[in-house]
């Protein structure tokens, strides 16, 4: 009983990155349309950048301060000029959105094999904070709580920024109809810009996270970017909320298969689940249609 | 003009006179090139298949399908693990079979759907078996990949040509055919085509696991060609991409875009991969980019364009040259 | 028995009710004009009949069937055709496959190539696009892309026709010409049943008129009686002639 209690915890704290993962995807999927398949290449960036800059003697918990900004303006030029020009280019919604997955796989091979050129393959052992802690006879270790205090945080804070703040106004109105958003005064290029770096930043800090609990490589993109894309159809595309906690869902399904039964099955059965999911219910968790 | 008019009403002729044509050239390829040219040119037809087939299906309806390296990789499995109970040509038909029950799968459930999550379920459905195919690997046979014993080129070459054109054909005369018509409308409009009659989820389903069909059995083609194969190396999702980019960068609106794009990307690829490893990614991802941006209706939409600015310009020539006798009349 | 019927018609949409209880009949060689303000729930109505959304309650039946519960494609087969507000059609192909595409789906039983193409040629000279049979839909004029909907749902041999806003975005020569083809559809024996703002074409051809106000039936009767009703001047024609439209 205990095991499975544990299992769970480690789940949501693992699970509370996935969905910091999940939020910055859904975001731009929502706003941008565009479903955004680099996005572990950015996880990836933020992971080997907070490698370097700790060998540089920055700690890996003030990275974000340096990975953030620089992502985020990685993903407002990427936006502003690639995708942006594919939109206008583009015959109908529907040939757009299929372009700019394209584009973005362009985008990812790109990045990936210019990160390998630098940093080459290999993985590096990141962690920081490895003491262990005990609540109530279960085992720990330091960074797992604190990583998931810095993105259930972060969590709250973006949801915050979007549902209360002018700006956050202004990017719901985009991603609802970005004609009439138009219309109404909203710089829809600024916004599409500013949430896809949004969403960049977002990734970039989940891959600060992520390098702080194990070693990173440059061929870690992959993988996660197949985690957000579960954990996006999970909670709905386009609804953060539901991402956030489709990710807790994650973490802890993927937990108790590794525990029980076979880590390498984590995906299929992801898979499986997912296809069950959507025979049920369209639209994920919290989804809009 | 002459030419122009000639080449029009014999226009069926020329074309099915072309096409044998290309056909005896394959089909008597290995008698006077060397065997890894031979090689090369199976590979380039298994290209032509998947890129065929893709646009097919997505080529019509829009539902972009990244599944090819699904279908592909259970080709190359199912031959892995037949290879020494059944002959060739059984395993390939098994292969296909194979193929289309997966792609009806995954059809039934997501193509009800956004095109989005379709896009998003073919990419799982790689990553999915990848996995899944590993586990099962460990679990039934103790370790992972596995040996083909070869076959000899010119017979993979043979069977491939026989492949190339009967998927040419039955896409062919699909496309010619009411069904052709109902992939394009889905695909022009949906909610209309299902306003006129139209059970577009019946023919979405259907026609994307026949397009299924062929990639499983270029598969099996594909084994014994490369001896060793594992889940990294059946599964890869540039089996995907590959027919993609070529499918778009030939262009869509003609059955011969594809084949085009086939015949020159498989090409470049074979001569690049070699040189240039790493940097080739690099330069498939620049160049996928760049044909996405640049040339989202291929080259075979390009050639209405070129055509309207050289007729025009023919035009404008002999104009001036009529404008010219009535200055000086 | 009404060619088309709908008893206590329902949909919501989340808490708002946008059709309400709405009771509506249709009887063959009708031209019967749906009107009433923007949002009163006209293209809702339309879309529940087409099967294009689903009921939340109540029932519609045609030629005596119920239909609430099928497919669109299967509602197109049984003899119902529609045409789109926002112009729905193949913008991939040329005007002659817009409409091939109804001629081979839209009928009830198999039809052979040669009698589809037959359809498709007759469904375009009636609308009098014979001429544009190989241009690319892209290149007509919106009045002429309307007209390429017209025959596509022509060829699928329907009973009843449901326009949905023809007129809109047509000039008033347009809106004349519109008026002639509605005419002479219905004397080619289709009902038509249709979505308008443009009051100059339901007080020409209409031969009734329902008015739909937040989803609710206000009334129902001849052009004339309509333009009586107090309700429906208030709500509706009031404001329009006031705009001076």
């Amino acid at each position: 009983m205990e095991r499975i209690l544990q299992l769970i915890i480690v789940g949501i704290f693992q699970g509370s990155i996935y969905g910091l993962l999940a939020m910055g995807l859904s975001l731009q999927y929502g706003v941008c349309r565009v479903l955004n398949i680099t996005h572990g290449e950015f996880v990836m960036v933020g992971a080997m950048l907070t490698f370097t800059l700790s060998g540089l003697g920055i700690h890996p918990l003030l990275a974000p301060v340096i990975i953030g900004p620089l992502l985020f303006a990685i993903g407002f030029v990427l936006q502003s000029t690639l995708f942006r020009t594919l939109k206008a280019w583009a015959p109908s919604p529907a040939a757009f959105e299929g372009n700019a997955l394209l584009a973005a796989f362009g985008v990812m091979y790109i990045m990936e094999y210019i990160a390998r050129i630098r940093w080459s393959g290999r993985s590096y052992p990141t962690f920081i904070l490895p003491d262990i802690v005990s609540f109530r006879g279960m085992e720990f270790t330091l960074n797992q709580p604190v990583t998931f205090a810095i993105a259930l945080a972060l969590g709250i804070a973006v949801y915050l920024f979007l549902s209360r703040s002018r700006m956050g106004r202004a990017i719901r109105a985009t991603a609802e109809d970005p004609g009439t958003a138009g219309l109404m005064g909203v710089n829809t290029n600024m916004i599409l810009a500013f949430t896809f770096g949004l969403g960049a930043l977002l990734a970039g800090v989940a891959g600060t996270l992520i390098s702080i609990k194990s070693s990173v490589s440059t061929t870690m993109g992959f993988s996660n970017t197949v985690i957000a894309l579960i954990v996006v159809v999970l909670g709905g595309l386009g609804s953060v909320p539901g991402s956030f906690i489709a990710g807790i869902i994650i973490g802890i399904v993927s937990r108790l298969v590794a525990g029980f039964w076979q880590p390498v099955l984590t995906v299929p059965v992801y898979y499986a689940m997912l296809m069950i999911l959507l025979l049920v219910r369209p639209t994920g968790i919290l989804g809009k249609k | 003009m002459d030419i122009t008019r000639f080449i029009s009403t014999h226009r069926r002729f020329l074309l099915v006179g072309f096409l044998l044509l290309v056909v005896a050239f394959v089909a008597t390829f290995p008698l006077y090139t060397q065997q890894s040219h031979v090689r090369v040119l199976t590979i380039i037809l298994i290209y032509v298949v998947l890129a065929v087939s893709w646009a097919m299906f997505s080529g019509t309806t829009g539902y972009m399908s990244l599944a090819p390296a699904a279908f592909f990789g259970l080709g190359i499995y199912t031959m892995a693990l037949l290879q020494k109970t059944l002959p060739f040509p059984v395993i390939i038909v098994i292969a296909s079979l194979i193929s289309f029950a997966f792609a009806l799968l995954v059809g039934l459930v997501t193509l009800r759907l956004r095109g989005i999550y379709f896009a998003i379920f073919t990419f799982g459905l790689v990553i999915f078996l990848t996995e899944l195919v590993q586990f099962l690997e460990t679990r039934i046979y103790h370790g992972h990949g596995w040996n083909i014993t070869p076959i000899d080129n010119t017979t993979l070459l043979y069977t491939m040509l026989v492949l190339v054109v009967v998927t040419v054909l039955v896409i062919y005369f699909i496309r010619r055919s009411r069904y052709g018509l109902a992939l394009l409308s889905i695909g022009g409009n949906e909610e209309a085509a299902e306003h006129m009659g139209i059970n577009t989820t019946r023919t979405k389903v259907l026609y994307f696991a026949v397009s299924s069909i062929f990639m499983g059995a270029a598969g099996v083609v594909l084994a014994p060609s490369i001896i060793y194969i594992n889940t990294n190396i059946a599964f890869s999702l540039f089996y995907s991409f590959m027919p993609i980019l070529m499918a778009i960068f030939g262009g869509m609106a003609h059955l011969s875009g594809p084949i085009i794009g086939a015949v020159i990307f498989g090409y470049l690829e074979k001569m690049l991969r070699a040189q240039w490893s790493t940097y080739f990614m690099l330069g498939f991802g620049i160049i996928l980019v760049v044909v996405i941006l640049f040339l989202p209706n291929g080259i075979i939409g390009l050639v209405p364009t070129l055509q309207g600015k050289l007729g025009g310009l023919m035009t404008r020539l002999r104009k001036g040259e009529k404008g010219e006798q009535h200055a000086n009349a | 028995m009404p060619m088309l019927e709908g008893q206590d018609v329902t949909k919501y949409f989340g808490g708002l009710a946008a059709v309400s209880h709405v009771d509506f009949h249709v009887e063959q060689g009708e031209i019967v004009g749906l009107i009433g303000p923007n949002g009163a729930g006209k293209t809702t109505l339309f879309n529940l009949i087409s099967a294009a959304l689903p009921l939340s309650s109540g029932e519609i039946r045609f030629k005596g069937q119920k239909i609430n519960g099928l497919k669109p494609h299967q509602i197109c087969r049984l003899g119902i055709a529609r045409t789109f507000q926002e112009t729905k059609v193949f913008v991939n192909m040329p005007v002659f496959q817009n409409v091939l595409a109804g001629a081979f789906f839209g009928s009830q039983d198999r039809v052979s190539t040669a009698d589809a193409t037959r359809e498709a040629s007759q469904a375009l000279e009636f609308v009098g696009l014979s001429a544009m049979s190989a241009t690319p839909i892209k290149d007509l004029t919106l009045e002429n892309q309307k007209r390429v909907e017209v025959a596509r749902a022509l060829a699928t041999k329907p009973e009843l026709l449901l326009l949905d806003e023809l007129m809109a975005g047509l000039t008033p020569t347009e809106v004349s010409e519109a008026m002639e083809l509605v005419r002479k559809i219905r004397d080619n024996g289709i009902t038509v049943f249709m979505v308008e703002h443009v009051m100059k074409a339901i007080m020409g051809i209409c031969g009734r008129v329902m008015v739909l106000h937040h989803g609710e039936k206000i009334a129902e009767g001849t052009c004339n009686e309509i333009s009586c009703n107090k309700t429906v001047i208030d709500v509706y024609l009031g404001e329009e002639t006031r705009a001076g439209s």
